[in-house]
């Protein structure tokens, strides 16, 4: 109980994030209407694979300094997980549009820059493939995820902002936050956000257990 | 030895051994025309989004081409031995100033042989060519630590493009909006921001590059 205390309170967040979205008051706006809930579940997908990604490079450093295996298991099993988010948001966010802008892949900065951003840490995945031997194949990959991350910032937060963008606050848009999104809104929706990056955290560390339990298996004593 | 005059003497070190050879140099340059009048069999006449485009793309196969061996020209003894001398950071330096050289010579040969055959319909020629030369740059320093990294890995010619194009596209989507721009003849202002991007993006990948590599060398 004092461990998953956090748990708990991830899956309390969402259930209660999923209920009140579903069944309170949103504002009326022209074009959105009732689409606006998809907020509580399209963005936090972005917010929980943001974290997963920033863990995984986090663990990343670790590993260069400290060269555990454990911290390159947890790197890539943050990773792992963070692209599972990624298509989830990418999905919500196909559907969202198919409603709103009337087509599943409309040209926008902001979806491309996701949908590259997930080919690069599939590149990821594969060079961690390409490599046979462990700790090589560790130092390598953590190499790459750093190098990689930054350009995954620019990608999906900095290069929407400088073009013309249908997602909000993006291109001289409004941000969501100051348009759409009135003062009922806003703590189902950072309620979400929290209860989503919990869960990622939780199935991350899921796998990693996982992960350490074949590591140990496969060991010769 | 001050890191300053081992990256000096390690660009002069690769200048020269190109030099001796010009194998790769001459292999590359000839891939440039090449490319370029295949394109030209292919498309006759384009217009100016095409011409933008297509000249982009021959850049980022060349520059791919042209980088992917930066670090599996010399042999591993060797390599070992240049462990044993100098600061690994000056390896990484030196190598990404030879192969902005490189790039800055294969790019002016390639708009040249681009020029001629298709016609130029650049109105801002200036401006063309500082976004050619930023180019030159941002492959130069983002390719030559992917390649490095793929050379650990075995140095297959897949791995290098799924692991650089990725991470080049960011910069290239910004190449080609500011070349579009002197393309077209807008306002210099207007270009303000692509250049500071096409920096600030360069300026990041050689820090981490410089961060990384020692633990890259590390064998």
């Amino acid at each position: 109980m004092r461990q998953s205390w956090w748990k708990i309170l991830g899956l309390v967040m969402v259930a209660a994030s999923i209920v009140v979205g579903f069944l309170g008051p949103v504002p009326a706006l022209f074009l959105l209407h009732e689409t606006i809930r998809n907020v509580y579940f399209h963005v936090p997908m972005w917010s929980a694979m943001f974290a997963l990604y920033l863990i995984s490079v986090i663990y990343s450093i670790r590993y260069l300094s400290r060269s555990r295996v454990n911290d390159d298991l947890m790197a890539v099993e943050a990773v792992n997980t963070g692209i599972v988010f990624c298509i989830i948001g990418l999905l919500t966010g196909m559907q969202w549009a198919n409603i709103t802008w009337g087509d599943f892949w409309p040209n926008d900065p902001k979806t491309n820059g996701s949908a590259i951003a997930t080919l690069m840490y599939l590149a990821y995945l594969v060079l961690r493939n390409a490599l046979e031997e462990e700790q090589k194949r560790a130092k390598i990959s953590a190499i790459y995820n750093i190098f990689a991350f930054p350009i995954m910032i620019v990608l999906m937060y900095i290069m929407p902002k400088m073009t013309d963008s249908l997602h909000p606050g993006s291109g001289g848009n409004g941000t969501f936050g100051d348009l759409d999104m009135d003062n009922q809104m806003r703590p189902v929706f950072y309620t979400a956000t929290i209860g989503w990056i919990l869960i990622g955290v939780w199935i991350c560390t899921l796998r990693y257990r996982v992960r350490l339990l074949e590591n140990k298996r496969n060991l010769i004593d | 030895m001050n890191i300053l005059r081992q990256v000096k003497t390690l660009v002069y070190k690769d200048i020269v051994l190109e030099w001796r050879s010009k194998y790769a140099i001459n292999g590359i340059l000839l891939y440039v025309v090449s490319t370029v009048f295949v394109c030209y069999q292919a498309f006759k006449s384009v217009d100016t989004l095409v011409w933008n485009a297509l000249f982009w793309i021959i850049m980022l196969f060349a520059s791919v081409n042209a980088i992917s061996r930066s670090f599996t020209q010399e042999s591993q003894n060797r390599q070992l031995y240049y462990y044993t001398l100098i600061n690994p950071r000056a390896i990484i330096l030196s190598k990404i100033i030879y192969n902005t050289l490189v790039m800055v010579l294969l790019s002016v040969i390639a708009y040249a042989a681009y020029s001629v055959t298709f016609s130029n319909p650049v109105s801002d020629p200036l401006l063309y060519t500082a976004a050619v030369f930023l180019g030159s740059i941002s492959f130069a320093s983002v390719f030559t630590m992917v390649s490095g990294i793929s050379s650990k890995a075995g140095n297959n010619s897949t791995l290098m493009a799924i692991l650089s194009f990725p991470v080049i596209i960011p910069l290239l989507i910004v190449l080609i909006t500011l070349s579009q721009n002197a393309l077209t003849g807008a306002p210099r202002f207007e270009s303000n921001n692509e250049i500071l991007v096409l920096l600030a993006i360069n300026v990041i990948t050689i820090t981490i590059s410089l961060l990384l590599f020692p633990y890259l060398w590390r064998d």
